[in-house]
């Protein structure tokens, strides 16, 4: 909202400083976005006169004057119809920057049409302050050459604009920012209460409330012989002020009064009305065409001004076309009603439409404002625009908040650390207009009419708070917490922490990619649910809680390879969705690459490929100590993943720790992402997590005195055998000695017969005590069975 | 006598003479081997009267000490030489690149800074606390005392499911806050928690993103007061910018959530395309904050008469970008590895109060 400080003046007797001003409004919670002030942006510009002005040789509608300015007697070109002789106009120097304009005037004097010219005389269009651009401004009166233009102007009066929060709708008129203002130092609050106005005649139009929820009060009377004029000056420089276009006289006055007071007002042509005017329910096929030319539908939820013709108003929110004021207009209807802020709001949402009257009643009209705003716009109207009122006629009536707020002056200092007397407590609260009854201990406090947001002891503690000033709080650093210190984060928080830095270590790049993604490319990752499907997606392709983050990695990567990276490393540590519950949200480390051919001297550079994802989910697991042995690999159980080129790592048939391999080629094909893709994506929330020991000590080392054994054999299995099985075969058929199992070689070929393969594996056997060649030899025999036991593998002669 | 002084002279010349290995081993086996000259000196030894012997002993044993030890040098230093002349054919040239590894990935900033608050309040006793993204109204709004159909409300663009918590639409939090609500209600007083988290409102423009990050304070206990909060959130700012002084100010704002509510500001200046925040002639908006409303410890159970305590909340992504100069917000979230590169941190760097946070 804005407004010009000197409107403040109306309600305020100050001596305060624009700067003051702004410092007290801020300490009150005012939060100023801006301040415009004409005086500084028209700083360049001063008053000067032409001497004479003469027509240019070479140029019909040029001519060279002769000015005398602020820095001498200058020569200008002009090409104003207006210029002449004697006239007082407003001088521009070299280089000023013109704001109308949007540019700077050159430095150095230039040529026009061979005559130079060393400055400029402006239009007010050319310096904002007005439309014309006809010609430069002509200055009537008597000013001396060198004056500043804005006081010439009569442009002096900064404009403030500035934010108001939700629970301050006072704050929407210029009356209750002045309030505040009084209470925080600026000075003395005039009232300025309008004065009650006795009508002539009964007020010929009838108002019936037919919706006493939805319109409880409805205030109106009837003005005949009105001239509907434009608004004086003053009004229209306010409104402009404000960022409002004028209109005429009966509209502005309404906007007048709901920046001046924050109190809406509707105006009708009477002459256009028939019937008594009815505030009620809507009705399902009603139609309004509104005041902003457009045709909205009516509910039945939607509170609506309507006559015998139907439906000419949305209640608080915008009026009709059919019954609005004109220049021809001459007997108006003035409407000064309250409407219910949660209906009004729900108006506002499902027509879309913003206007000032709805902005103010979904907060909160003051109630008492009904009569109040009436008066006040019967007194301008009449002032301005002639007429004869009638008696107002008042419809409903609005309950009077009777409960009262019980303070406790303690909780001041209990909440906030400040100390404050009560008798400033009472100063403050009594310029709120709040009416005290001490009781002692806790006083009993009726708020002003126009707060809706006073309800208990902590309401006043702000009001007290912020008004002795925030910059008066004490700064006290925290007290260490009982006890001391604890560890911050939890345990699964801190295997997020390891994850990011085993990842980057091992050459990954951090990506934090958007929680969305679309439901078409969600669909390759699992079966999708409408429950995960955002209902106002602020993009298509961002309408759905993703069930993966590969799909935005993969994404990624592409637009990276796209931009010439060679070999593309993301990860990300980041949420999925498998459900729309509080418990359905899984943390996930999520590694992706897209590998790209790398060419090295020794010719032995690798490609990554699913190993490597194997590789490295491993070393992930390892550092977030859980050997990635101690889980089985099995089938891959996600549908984006290549069948046969990726895996699963599962605790027990039903818990899948991880998967990782190669991405499926059809899943890539519909991201638009050129693959081979491999990665991984380990769920951290099915991460077993170790129970905290009793005690930090280590138990004793217990050396290996003996030097390990090792033993190779190669197996003839069937082609289809996993390797892991012969390995996990052979483990277990030897637990206490064996400690280590390696595949070193894996053969198909010429000496294995079609349909089979070699698989070699190293064994480890760690004896504690010496073992002899038979002890050996029956655990190779133990394990020579075990393996053909489970694989059907036979030991290759 | 002067056989042996010229035995001696002689098997020196032989082994300065041998030029490898073998010539010199060669000499060895001809002096001191089993039918050596030396050897067969010192065999004849046996065969003297003991006058002679107690004469010629000493003369042979030192011939053969110093025999042995001129061929010990020679071969040192034919050793030495052969190995230099093997060197120099192994040279390899290593200006060339080693095989390729992965190189050094980096870590987000917006991730990093999370630690870097996390490190800081821990320091102050906060534990980290978590919640889900998906949430329902209650605990986004409700308990945080939105009421149904307040304008508050609509000032948060919020984002809202197809899944239904009974009559109301579920919704992406709009802000870290209902851990708050999920905190206090599991929890007893005293309670001092940080709240990291992606939080999400439907604006998408030059200085929004539909996705953010936020970091949630809230404490709970006895006798705490908005004094307290001023302390903790100067304390924090000095720290996290790394500055000795930080000129800040409080202003009264609106939250339903807090009573009274403030935002607070600190001094900066621009040198160039740098922000420096602590001093200078301008103020930037960095955090809301104020006391918990009685409503909301009502709403979880808390005796408002008995607790008190503050909250606050920051927008991480813009503290990042105050306090590492990343021009724009975009391009946080489009995973570009040149972004990253150049604006993410090495993985050896753990943020801590102890020892340093960047």
């Amino acid at each position: 909202m804005r407004f010009s400080l000197s409107w403040l003046n109306d309600h305020l007797v100050t001596k305060a400083s624009l700067q003051n001003i702004l410092d007290l409004m801020l300490k009150a919670g005012l939060e100023v976005e801006e301040v415009i002030d004409p005086r500084e942006k028209l700083a360049p510009f001063t008053v000067c006169k032409v001497i004479e002005a003469k027509p240019h040789p070479d140029a019909d509608k040029l001519r060279v004057c002769t000015v005398e300015t602020i820095d001498g007697t200058k020569q200008i070109v002009c090409g104003a119809p207006n210029a002449r002789t004697g006239m007082t106009a407003i001088y521009a120097p070299l280089g000023t920057f013109i704001p109308g304009l949007d540019f700077a005037l050159d430095k150095k004097p230039r040529a026009i049409r061979g005559i130079e010219s060393h400055g400029m005389m402006c239009s007010s269009r050319e310096l904002e302050t007005g439309d014309d651009h006809d010609g430069i401004i002509d200055l009537q009166g008597d000013f001396k050459v060198g004056t500043p233009a804005a006081e010439a102007l009569g442009q002096t009066d900064p404009v403030i604009d500035f934010e108001v929060t939700p629970n301050r709708p006072d704050w929407l008129g210029v009356q209750g920012i002045a309030r505040d203002l009084a209470a925080a130092g600026a000075g003395r609050f005039l009232r300025n209460d309008p004065k009650k106005i006795n009508g002539s005649y009964d007020c010929p139009v009838d108002i019936k409330l037919e919706a006493a929820e939805a319109c409880p009060m409805f205030a109106g009377a009837l003005i005949r012989g009105v001239t509907n004029g434009p608004s004086p000056d003053w009004m229209q420089a306010r409104l402009k002020a404000a960022g409002l276009q004028p209109k005429s006289l009966l509209v502005d006055v309404t906007n007048y009064i709901s920046l001046d007071r924050a109190r809406p007002l509707h105006v009708y042509d009477a002459a256009k009305l028939s019937g008594a005017v009815v505030a009620r329910l809507g009705k399902a096929g009603e139609k309004l065409e509104a005041l902003d030319g457009k045709t909205y539908p009516v509910t039945e939820d939607m509170c609506v001004i309507a006559d015998s013709s139907g439906v000419i108003g949305l209640g608080g929110v915008m009026g009709g076309v059919s019954t609005a004021v004109s220049a021809e207009t001459t007997d108006v209807f003035i409407e000064s009603a309250w409407f219910d802020p949660l209906r009004t709001a729900r108006t506002g949402r499902a027509t879309g439409i913003h206007s000032d009257a709805r902005y103010r009643f979904e907060r909160g009209v003051d109630p008492q404002s009904c009569v109040d705003g009436l008066n006040l716009a019967i007194a301008l109207i009449l002032e301005y625009g002639g007429g004869q009122v009638s008696k107002a006629k008042i419809a409903g009536s609005i309950p009077i908040r009777t409960k009262k707020v019980t303070f406790y002056p303690v909780d001041v200092e209990r909440l906030t650390g400040l100390i404050v007397k009560p008798a400033e407590m009472k100063r403050i609260l009594k310029d709120l207009e709040f009416d005290i009854e001490d009781a002692g201990d806790a006083w009993y406090l009726m708020p002003p009419s126009h707060r809706f947001d006073m309800e208990q002891s902590a309401d006043i503690v702000e009001e007290i708070a912020r008004l002795i000033g925030f910059d008066q709080l004490p700064t006290t650093s925290l007290p260490l917490p009982e006890g001391g210190r604890r560890v911050i984060t939890t345990p699964r928080q801190a295997r997020v922490a390891i994850s990011r830095r085993v990842m980057a270590a091992r050459g990954f790049l951090e990506a934090v990619t958007w929680s969305f993604m679309a439901r078409e490319h969600a669909e390759l990752f699992g079966k999708t649910e409408d429950a995960l499907g955002v209902a106002n997606p602020v993009a298509s392709e961002l309408n759905y809680m993703r069930p993966s983050a590969l799909g935005n990695l993969a994404q990624a990567a592409q637009r990276a390879r796209n931009r010439g990276e060679r070999t593309v490393r993301l990860f990300e540590a980041g949420p999925i969705y498998l459900g729309d519950g509080p418990k359905d949200q899984r943390t996930v480390v999520a590694g992706l690459v897209l590998p790209a051919a790398e060419r090295h001297w020794q010719g032995r550079a690798a490609p990554y490929d699913a190993y490597a994802a194997k590789a490295d989910l491993f070393a992930l697991l390892a550092a977030l100590g859980q050997p990635g042995d101690r889980f089985q690999v099995a089938a891959p159980t996600q549908p984006h993943w290549h069948p046969g080129q990726a895996a699963s790592l599962k605790l027990g048939p039903k818990m899948t720790v991880a998967n990782f391999g190669a991405l499926h080629p059809g899943v890539l094909k519909a991201l638009d992402v050129e693959g081979p893709v491999y990665a991984f994506e380990l769920n951290l929330n099915a991460l077993p997590v170790m129970k905290v020991k009793a005690t930090k000590t280590r138990p004793v080392l217990e050396r290996a005195e003996l030097t390990p054994i090792r033993r190779d054999l190669a197996f003839l299995v069937d082609a289809g055998v996993a390797a892991g099985e012969i390995v996990r075969h052979a483990q277990s058929a030897e637990k206490q000695l064996i400690t280590c199992v390696d595949v070193f070689d894996v053969y198909q070929g010429q000496g294995v017969a079609e349909g089979k393969k070699s698989v070699a594996i190293e064994v480890t056997l760690q004896p504690k005590e010496a073992l002899k060649d038979e002890q050996i030899q029956q655990v190779m025999e133990r394990i020579v069975a075990s393996v053909a036991k489970g694989t059907g593998g036979v030991l290759r002669g | 006598m002067s056989d042996i002084t010229a035995i001696e002279q002689e098997a020196l010349a032989a082994i300065a003479a041998a030029g490898d290995l073998a010539a010199l081993d060669a000499v060895r086996v001809a002096e001191l081997g089993k039918k050596g000259r030396v050897s067969g000196l010192m065999g004849a030894l046996g065969k003297m009267s003991p006058e002679e012997r107690k004469a010629q002993g000493p003369l042979l044993n030192t011939l053969k000490t110093r025999v042995d030890e001129a061929i010990r040098v020679r071969k040192a230093a034919l050793e030495a030489a052969e190995l230099e002349a093997r060197l120099v054919t192994e040279r390899v040239d290593l200006t060339l690149p080693p095989a390729p590894g992965p190189g050094e990935g980096a870590l987000h900033p917006v991730m990093q800074v999370f630690e870097e608050i996390a490190a800081i309040f821990g320091d102050m006793g906060f534990t980290v606390a978590e919640g889900p993204d998906i949430e329902d109204d209650w605990h986004n709004f409700t308990a945080l005392n939105f009421p149904l159909g307040h304008p508050a409300r609509e000032t948060h663009d919020t984002f809202f499911m197809k899944a239904m918590e009974g009559d109301t639409p579920k919704v992406l939090r709009t802000h870290t806050s209902p851990v708050q609500v999920r905190t206090m209600m599991e929890e007893k007083p005293p309670i001092r928690i940080l709240v990291p988290g992606r939080v999400y409102r439907n604006d998408w423009d030059a200085t929004h993103t539909p996705m953010f990050h936020q970091v949630e304070g809230l404490v709970i206990e006895k006798g705490i007061h908005m004094g307290h909060l001023k302390g903790c959130l100067i304390d924090f700012v000095k720290a996290f910018f790394e500055v000795d002084t930080v000129v800040s100010r409080f202003r009264p704002h609106f939250f339903p959530f807090t009573e009274p509510s403030a935002e607070m500001d600190v001094k900066y200046s621009r040198k160039g395309d740098a922000i420096e925040i602590g001093e200078g002639d301008r103020w930037m908006e960095i955090l809301g904050c104020g006391m918990v409303h009685p409503n909301v410890l009502r709403n979880c159970g808390i005796d408002p008469d008995v607790h008190q305590g503050f909250a606050f909340g920051m927008g991480v992504d813009r503290l990042a970008m105050l306090k590492y100069g990343m021009p724009d917000l975009r391009p946080y979230f489009e995973a570009d590895p040149q972004w990253t590169r150049h604006y993410g941190f090495s993985p050896w760097l753990t943020p801590s109060v102890s020892g340093g946070l960047s």
